[in-house]
């Protein structure tokens, strides 16, 4: 495989950009990457950010350049670059009542049944691929072909955290009440934000993500 | 020690309590924040005596009643200030004495500060005061009826002007390096970005602002998420462009034409709707060079700014008006070059 382009991404960061394709392997290549930067900390580097195919590297531009930085990535040892992460978290959903706005209509649109939408989910096997959209909001791939479904014309207000909803490959667990597109689908009492913690956010990029069925009782306990 | 209390009597939509931000976190969908004017703040922490919180203001202005004990706050950016009537303009030390009311203009350009001879005193977030407004984490937003207290307040300051950064009045040409998206435009785009005027505009946050002018559709709009920055010119499915500033999202679907260096993002951001800017691409080397010659810049400035601020002379307690402290008949007008 060929190494990543490097692209000036402003004065102060350069993006590492493994190909356009999303997938398991060229994200792996992102994770060694990363990986292997924070294995021995330059003095110049500030922070890095993994998405799913690219990776931001943010340096000092007072002691570093560009030239410098993509030297340093270049010379870098990634050879465990098919080897991701293997922490997994277990979180529990509610895929009912008012815990699953949206699962009616994601079942209707679907052709399918609510219980085999909640099926679907559970069988799904999840990657955080990247955080955004705001703090905490990890992106998960992984949701099965056949609960693919675009987002909603208009986003939506009011769902509470820990909502579960999907749109089109992605899931996410939300940290904030944001408005939003995706579809809601369950809810969890697992916080991937939680603010008064030293370690506030549950995941890594990388991590793996499985779902597991909880009824009312013991989301609201 | 007793106290200083700021009771908020009003206050706009984007008014929230700043530090210099919260680096370090973005991979967890945590963007920097901070102030969206990064040098007119540091002068107001630097002319306050250094304690590095402040509070930041939009266009809707800041009006406040000093409570407590008597108070030295330094005021820069857009902003030209009264105190019980009496103009001190903006770029300015002021003494606020119990009760007196100081209310703040937003004038000329978007954003404000205000900062304290004491320390705010407000929630730390991830080792940080900073606000990250649509999130309300950090120090929080300020609106009418929240009241900060300040520990350790020092009312034993000069009332003296604030020298304005070296190179002041509104940015006309922003340098900016092309990418990293830059291959979902089409030639023409690209020649458009460097050659049509762009215009600042009244939709704006602490997330970025939209630049009017003319439409750079994509190519395509099939990009997968990618990291964003601050400074980036992010081009949406319509064409329209943003410049992300300190609360931008981390990552994103839509592509990123070109990346303002880092002095000239916010000086972008501060420009008034309707004012003119273009765009002139640099390449890495450069955009280093003049990143490290407008810190060094920035630098003498902020020392300057530090000498010029000491402690007031006993004698002059005597100067009370109506409760403010005024070593001077008028503060500067500000903007000065308009």
């Amino acid at each position: 495989m060929n190494g990543p382009v490097f692209r000036a991404a402003g004065s102060d960061a350069l993006l590492a950009d493994f190909g356009g394709e999303i997938s398991e392997a060229v994200f792996a290549r992102v994770v060694a990457l990363d990986h292997a930067l924070a294995a021995d900390r330059p003095a110049w580097l500030v922070e890095t950010v993994p998405a799913y195919t690219s990776l931001l590297i943010v340096f000092d531009p007072l002691t570093s350049d560009h030239a410098e930085v993509t030297n340093h990535l270049r010379a870098l040892d990634t050879s465990t670059a098919d080897l991701l992460p293997t922490t997994t978290h277990v979180i529990p959903v509610c895929y009912e009542g008012d815990a699953a706005p949206d699962i009616t209509q994601v079942a209707a649109t679907l052709g399918i049944s609510p219980e085999a939408v909640i099926a679907a989910h559970l069988a799904g096997d999840y990657r955080v691929f990247m955080y955004g959209f705001a703090p905490g909001y990890a992106y998960l791939g992984g949701v099965p072909g056949k609960l693919q479904l675009p987002r909603k014309a208009a986003a939506v207000r009011g769902h509470p955290v820990g909502s579960v909803m999907v749109a089109g490959p992605q899931c996410l667990i939300t940290t904030l009440e944001m408005p939003t597109g995706w579809w809601v689908i369950g809810r969890t009492p697992v916080r991937v934000l939680d603010v008064a913690s030293e370690r506030p956010f549950l995941f890594e990029p990388g991590d793996k993500v499985r779902f597991t069925r909880i009824g009312l009782a013991d989301l609201h306990a | 020690m007793r106290d200083a209390r700021l009771r908020i009597e009003a206050a706009g939509p984007l008014t929230s309590i700043q530090d210099a931000g919260r680096p370090g976190w973005r991979r967890f969908g945590v963007p920097p924040s901070g102030p969206v004017d990064r040098r007119a703040f540091a002068a107001a922490v630097s002319a306050a005596g250094g304690h590095g919180t402040a509070v930041e203001f939009s266009l809707g202005g800041l009006t406040l009643v000093a409570e407590g004990e008597p108070l030295a706050a330094a005021i820069t950016g857009a902003a030209s200030a009264d105190v019980n009537g009496v103009e001190i303009g903006g770029w300015c030390v002021v003494t606020l004495q119990p009760g007196a009311r100081c209310r703040i203009r937003a004038a000329g350009d978007n954003w404000g500060y205000l900062a304290v001879a004491g320390r705010i005193d407000v929630p730390e977030w991830l080792g940080s005061r900073s606000t990250h407004l649509i999130a309300g984490l950090g120090g929080g937003r300020i609106e009418a009826g929240t009241t900060l207290v300040v520990r350790e307040p020092r009312s034993d300051l000069a009332s003296v002007a604030i020298p304005q950064p070296p190179d002041p009045g509104p940015i006309t040409v922003a340098r900016a390096i092309p990418g990293p998206q830059q291959r979902f435009f089409s030639a023409d785009a690209q020649v458009s970005l460097t050659t049509a005027t762009f215009a600042a505009s009244s939709r704006f946050d602490r997330m970025g602002m939209v630049l009017d002018g003319p439409l750079l559709p994509p190519l395509r709009i099939d990009m997968p998420s990618e990291p964003a920055v601050r400074g980036a010119l992010q081009i949406d499915g319509d064409g329209r462009m943003s410049l992300l500033t300190a609360d931008h999202q981390t990552t994103g679907g839509y592509p990123r034409i070109a990346v303002v260096i880092d002095p000239d993002i916010d000086r972008v951001a501060q420009l008034p709707a309707g004012a003119t800017i273009r765009l002139e691409m640099i390449d890495e080397a450069e955009a280093i060079a003049q990143t490290r010659a407008a810190h060094r810049q920035t630098t003498q400035w902020l020392s300057r700014v530090k000498a010029g601020c000491r402690p007031r002379p006993p004698l002059m307690m005597a100067n009370l008006v109506d409760g403010v402290v005024v070593t001077r008949p008028r503060g500067p007008k500000y903007p000065p070059q308009r």
